[in-house]
């Protein structure tokens, strides 16, 4: 099973995945269920915060901070790692850091590493760079196992395994750990799981995890988690390589007393998340005995140069926006073939991977904004995605040389929206026009190349008397 | 100096190229009208047993006198033998008839087939039912907490505080420091990974439980 990394470019369209995924009813009703519970769990703990605007305003200043003066807080990073006994290391793109992780497991002479779920490894397709190399990676997260057992993709960037039921689960664990009388109480699921990989921990050399932040002023870097997985692999294996992308930055160790605050209720909806673990470099005699950071640019510099687009950057991987989503609810994650699905997955694989790759990305989308409502560093997806759109269009015209049928149409409604005379006529015109397309009311269906517009929208028909015409009448 | 370490900087300075060159970092503005201190302090501690309740941890108010026959009524009814101790711990917390493990270099192994492990803590958060190690007093290194299957931790009434700020800022000296890795413990080892339900006991302990150790006469 080969699976792609991100920026990847998405050979099917989202308007045609999503299709497939609407036809899978088993998946709508667990996406259904899943992301309606954690929006009621979310605005629960949410609400109990009276200084909760206060935190998400303070999250986006923060952010703020650390893009525009990225160059300074990355080797003031540097710096303090180095002074704590890490090594650091930097990476262009996914084969730099592959070649970079690589190169370290085998100079330990390791068959086999144990891995913390982390996006940014995903991203760069890590685990099947390291299979070439002979390297098994073991992923230690339950729903990250449970998708490599089944050989499938992450839908969901907190819970990659949203979209398979307790059944399914169960049915994948008595195949694969041979255990005939397993029962799908989640609690004997997580059972299975924890006895199946205690021994890997124990005996795995070297661990690679993700950051969820590091700090510039300490060199103190930290992962998030709920299982203790995550615990195993940064505490008990001599070597750590942590990856981590250059955008997740704070400037001081005082900044975590909003992200403790915003991460954890966004994410899983809780006041806090069972364990995280913040460390410094090499701890002598506790925990790895060799630290390596790895950091990771991978498009983030082109999204920093996108004066719009660059707070996108601000995003912490909370996954509030995809639960939100009406579009990401009925579709799940597998439609967006990225790695980060979902809303900020409608903005970031594009503007990572480029709005040619991407291009239909941004129009996954309503454009409602409760995506913005709920984001807790306050990224404008909605602004973005529109900001995206205009740039498909442009990105066509430039490849094209000349506009498409469509935007010839919306550049003459806009000489047509722009005079009142011209406008009249054309309703007039419309009148005429639209006479055999009416049904009970709407235009359902138009004719030849505009039919695009109407297979997803009803039109209102030109009304028989506008506003105008019926004031003129009255005198 | 590596090339690619340039390249990169050299990407984000093009990248900045809309940042006024004399900007500083802190001039960029940050908005901290956020609480940097609990408004109700005085229900602290009910508030922390309430929390690290709901994560379905036992939680036990004890005074200085009763804590080490409390500790020794626990090991007893859950049958711990093999009870593993930092090297600080002090004496009279450790129960007779059982087999103390003070950690003078446990193997994992070791830590692995105890029955479980004793702590003390840095501090504890009420806001959050939070419990936060750091190396420190009566807490030993971080495998001592993890591999055993019960962790019992002591925390007096004195170590909780209100809201995260305030445990942040009390963090703010082991935080620089790389002998003082901390973890930060909300309720026992847990997932949400199938159909977004929270399960106790995944990979840390399955089960942990708290002494709150209240100031007598108080």
């Amino acid at each position: 099973m080969t699976v792609e990394a991100i920026p990847t470019s998405p050979a099917t369209p989202f308007q045609d995945s999503a299709r497939l995924a609407l036809a899978d009813t088993q998946l709508r009703r667990n996406m259904g269920k899943a992301t309606q519970t954690i929006r009621g769990k979310r605005s629960a703990v949410v609400r109990e915060l009276p200084d909760w605007e206060n935190l998400r305003e303070a999250g986006r200043g923060i952010k703020e901070r650390v893009l525009r003066h990225l160059d300074d807080y990355l080797i003031q990073l540097e710096e303090s790692v180095k002074k704590a006994g890490g090594i650091v290391h930097w990476a262009s793109d996914a084969a730099e850091a592959n070649q970079i992780i690589a190169g370290i497991v085998k100079s330990h002479g390791a068959k086999q590493v144990v891995k913390v779920k982390s996006l940014t490894t995903d991203e760069i397709g890590l685990n099947e760079a390291l299979h070439q190399e002979g390297i098994e990676a073991i992923e230690t997260d339950l729903a990250e196992l449970i998708i490599q057992l089944a050989g499938e993709r992450s839908s969901h960037i907190l819970v990659p395994a949203i979209h398979k039921n307790r059944a399914e689960i169960r049915e994948l664990f008595r195949k694969k750990f041979g255990l005939a009388d397993l029962t799908d109480d989640p609690k004997a699921l997580a059972d299975a799981a924890r006895s199946h990989l205690r021994a890997k921990f124990l005996e795995s050399k070297v661990a690679i995890s993700g950051v969820n932040f590091g700090v510039a002023e300490t060199g103190t870097v930290c992962v998030f988690e709920s299982e203790g997985n995550g615990r195993m692999c940064l505490t008990l294996p001599d070597v750590l390589i942590s990856v981590m992308g250059i955008e997740k930055i704070i400037p001081t160790w005082k900044d975590f007393e909003v992200f403790l605050q915003l991460l954890p209720r966004s994410s899983t909806a809780e006041r806090m998340n069972p364990y995280t673990t913040f460390w410094t470099g090499v701890s002598p005699g506790d925990g790895p005995k060799e630290f390596h950071l790895v950091l990771l640019d991978n498009g983030r510099t082109k999204v920093l140069a996108d004066k719009m687009g660059r707070q996108a950057l601000n995003c912490i991987r909370c996954s509030a926006c995809l639960n939100i989503c009406p579009v990401y609810e009925r579709t799940g994650g597998h439609a967006y073939n990225s790695v980060y699905p979902g809303p900020i997955g409608a903005i970031l694989t594009p503007m990572l991977a480029g709005v040619e790759n991407a291009g239909s990305l941004p129009y996954a989308s309503s454009l409602c904004g409760a995506c913005y409502d709920v984001c807790p560093v306050k990224i404008n997806i909605p602004d973005i995605l529109v900001h995206l759109r205009g740039e498909v269009v442009r990105h066509k015209q430039k490849k094209w040389g000349w506009p498409d049928p469509e935007n010839l149409a919306m550049k003459l409604l806009a000489r047509i929206f722009t005079s009142r005379g011209l406008f009249e006529k054309s309703q007039k015109l419309g009148r005429v026009g639209q006479k055999l397309a009416v049904h009970r009311g709407f235009i359902e269906h138009l004719p030849g190349p505009l039919a695009g517009w109407t297979t997803t929208r009803d039109i209102y028909p030109v009304a028989n008397q506008t506003f105008r015409e019926w004031w003129r009448t009255r005198s | 100096m590596s090339t690619t370490r340039e390249a990169i900087l050299h990407k984000i300075r093009a990248a900045l190229a809309d940042v006024p060159q004399d900007e500083t970092a802190v001039e960029v503005a940050v908005d901290r009208s956020y609480l940097t201190s609990d408004p109700e302090p005085e229900h602290r501690v009910d508030r922390f047993i309430e929390r690290v309740s709901e994560y379905r941890a036992k939680v036990h108010r004890v005074t200085a006198d009763t804590l080490a026959e409390t500790i020794a009524r626990l090991c007893a009814s859950r049958g711990i033998r093999k009870l593993v101790l930092p090297p600080d711990i002090p004496a009279s917390w450790i129960p007779d008839g059982l087999t103390p493990m003070v950690d003078h270099g446990l193997t994992d192994d070791q830590l692995n087939e105890s029955d479980g492990v004793l702590t003390g803590c840095a501090l504890g958060i009420a806001q959050t039912g939070t419990i936060i190690l750091d190396r420190g007093e009566h807490q030993g290194r971080r495998a001592l907490t993890l591999l055993p299957d019960y962790h019992l931790c002591v925390i007096r009434e004195d170590q909780i505080v209100g809201i995260v700020p305030e445990a942040v800022r009390a963090l703010q000296e082991s935080a620089g420091r790389s002998d003082r890795p901390m973890t930060w413990i909300s309720g026992p080892s847990a997932t949400s990974d199938i159909e977004l339900n929270r399960v106790e006991g995944v990979h840390g302990p399955r089960t942990l439980e708290v002494l709150v150790v209240m100031k007598q006469g108080g």
